[in-house]
């Protein structure tokens, strides 16, 4: 089997995979330096043949495509950052891991683990309230393998919602796991459904740093899996 | 800056050392990332030939490429700091952005049968010269042909119909007769012919 899917880099290269298989070696990637590097070599290559079917573009496109990212803001470098650093304090910080998820579940807020947004929220304000407020964050993640998160944010109404679009399907039994990030340590914070359109950020979203969406169990866990973190948002950086 | 000036040609890059003409796009998508719009302005001058030759290629509808190569270029501004010089080149980055919206394009086109799922029945090899202009004649993509010319016949039909007709490697192992399962071995092995012919991602 594992033979079989290293076999698998040349047609992950030219996307010559359906989204299982994607799902499938790119979780197999994250683990294995041959086929990272195999598959970075790979592209070198495949990146060259477009060099035989060169067209210049209609000289109008220049302008429309300039136009759009004047009203975009390049992504800032926060996957690495915020994950390296909640690996880091992991590491250091096993027990105090252990204690805030021991708080939040004694505490009551992590035992029901997610709300749709339709229901009251824990903090009560409705998703419109939390748009209008002043401080409002709205921060936007496109997945690797498909799909979009967004985060809208107030620090001061201490609340939070994620948004999800054409997220990958995932295998049954696994869930997607939203974590805040406080002083280097992730608490958990719901699940979020692959369809779920407006999800509840449980906790404390005001007072963190950041929100990490893992891939974890049906139901959940208390610690994350740091190889398969979706998405990572760093809210100290806006 | 003497390079801020457009580039007239797709292949600007032909003539200047290669080690160089990737650092300078590599230089580029690292000056993009804070923001610099000249800096991307400069970039897509320098690659947006083989962007929306691709892309036509692919999907074959020009005003669908357009649209292609407009997302690729806007998915390379916002994501320009995730580019890793030592993973590999900014080109074979941003190739690799623009290839795969080009397959995500061609496969929810599918489900509205525009496309011809008998083209590549009928036509094996692919004839590279179809949509390219006087450009591509560059003395890259002369290289670039005389390795593929280098493969196996199923190998170099693997990589075409994986790469340029966006199949899977499963519709290519139909396509050509290959039992299930053989097809991303070719195409693995061809990719990895190019490679080494090339003298890349070493």
């Amino acid at each position: 089997m594992s033979g079989d899917i290293h076999a698998l880099s040349g047609a992950y290269v030219v996307d010559a995979v359906d989204d299982f298989e994607r799902a499938q070696f790119e979780r197999h990637l994250a683990g294995c330096a041959d086929c990272q590097a195999e598959v970075d070599s790979l592209r070198e290559g495949a990146a060259l043949l477009a060099e035989t079917v060169s067209q210049q573009a209609p000289p109008d496109l220049r302008d429309r495509v300039l136009s759009t990212i004047e009203t975009v803001r390049p992504l800032p470098p926060l996957f690495a950052d915020v994950t390296d650093r909640a690996r880091a304090h992991r590491r250091r910080l096993p027990a105090l891991v252990a204690a805030a998820a021991a708080f939040v579940v004694i505490g009551g807020v992590g035992a029901t683990v997610w709300h749709p947004w339709e229901q009251p929220s824990s903090s009560g304000f409705s998703a419109a309230q939390l748009e209008q407020a002043a401080d409002v964050q709205v921060l936007t993640q496109e997945l690797d393998g498909g799909g979009a998160i967004t985060v809208t944010r107030s620090p001061s109404l201490n609340s939070a919602f994620v948004s999800t679009h054409n997220m990958p399907r995932l295998q049954s039994g696994r869930t997607y796991q939203l974590w805040t990030i406080h002083d280097g340590v992730e608490v958990p914070a719901g699940l979020v459904d692959g369809d779920a359109s407006k999800v509840l950020v449980e906790g404390d979203p005001g007072s963190a740093q950041g929100l990490a969406i893992t891939i974890e169990k049906a139901g959940g866990v208390e610690t994350p899996s740091t190889d398969r973190i979706v998405a990572a948002f760093d809210f100290t950086e806006s | 800056m003497s390079q801020a000036k457009r580039t007239s040609s797709g292949t600007p890059l032909v003539g200047v050392p290669a080690a160089s003409a990737a650092e300078r796009l590599a230089d580029l998508l690292r000056r993009s990332a804070r923001g610099d719009q000249a800096a991307f302005a400069e970039l897509y001058d320098a690659t947006q030939a083989r962007v929306y030759g691709l892309a036509v290629r692919v999907v074959r509808d020009p005003a669908q490429a357009e649209e292609v190569t407009q997302e690729a270029f806007l998915e390379v501004w916002r994501t320009s700091s995730r580019f890793d010089a030592d993973k590999g080149s900014a080109l074979s980055w941003l190739m690799t952005i623009c290839h795969r919206k080009s397959v995500d394009r061609v496969r929810s086109a599918e489900a509205s049968t525009r496309r011809d799922t008998t083209y590549h029945q009928q036509n094996h090899t692919i004839d590279i010269d179809t949509t390219a202009d006087a450009a591509q004649s560059s003395m890259e993509a002369q290289r670039v042909r005389k390795a593929m010319a280098s493969l196996t016949d199923v190998q170099r039909e693997a990589l075409e119909l994986a790469y340029f007709g966006g199949y899977t490697h499963t519709e290519v192992a139909g396509i050509l007769e290959l039992p299930v399962g053989t097809a991303k071995t070719r195409i693995r092995d061809g990719l990895i012919r190019l490679r080494d012919k090339m003298g890349v991602g070493s």
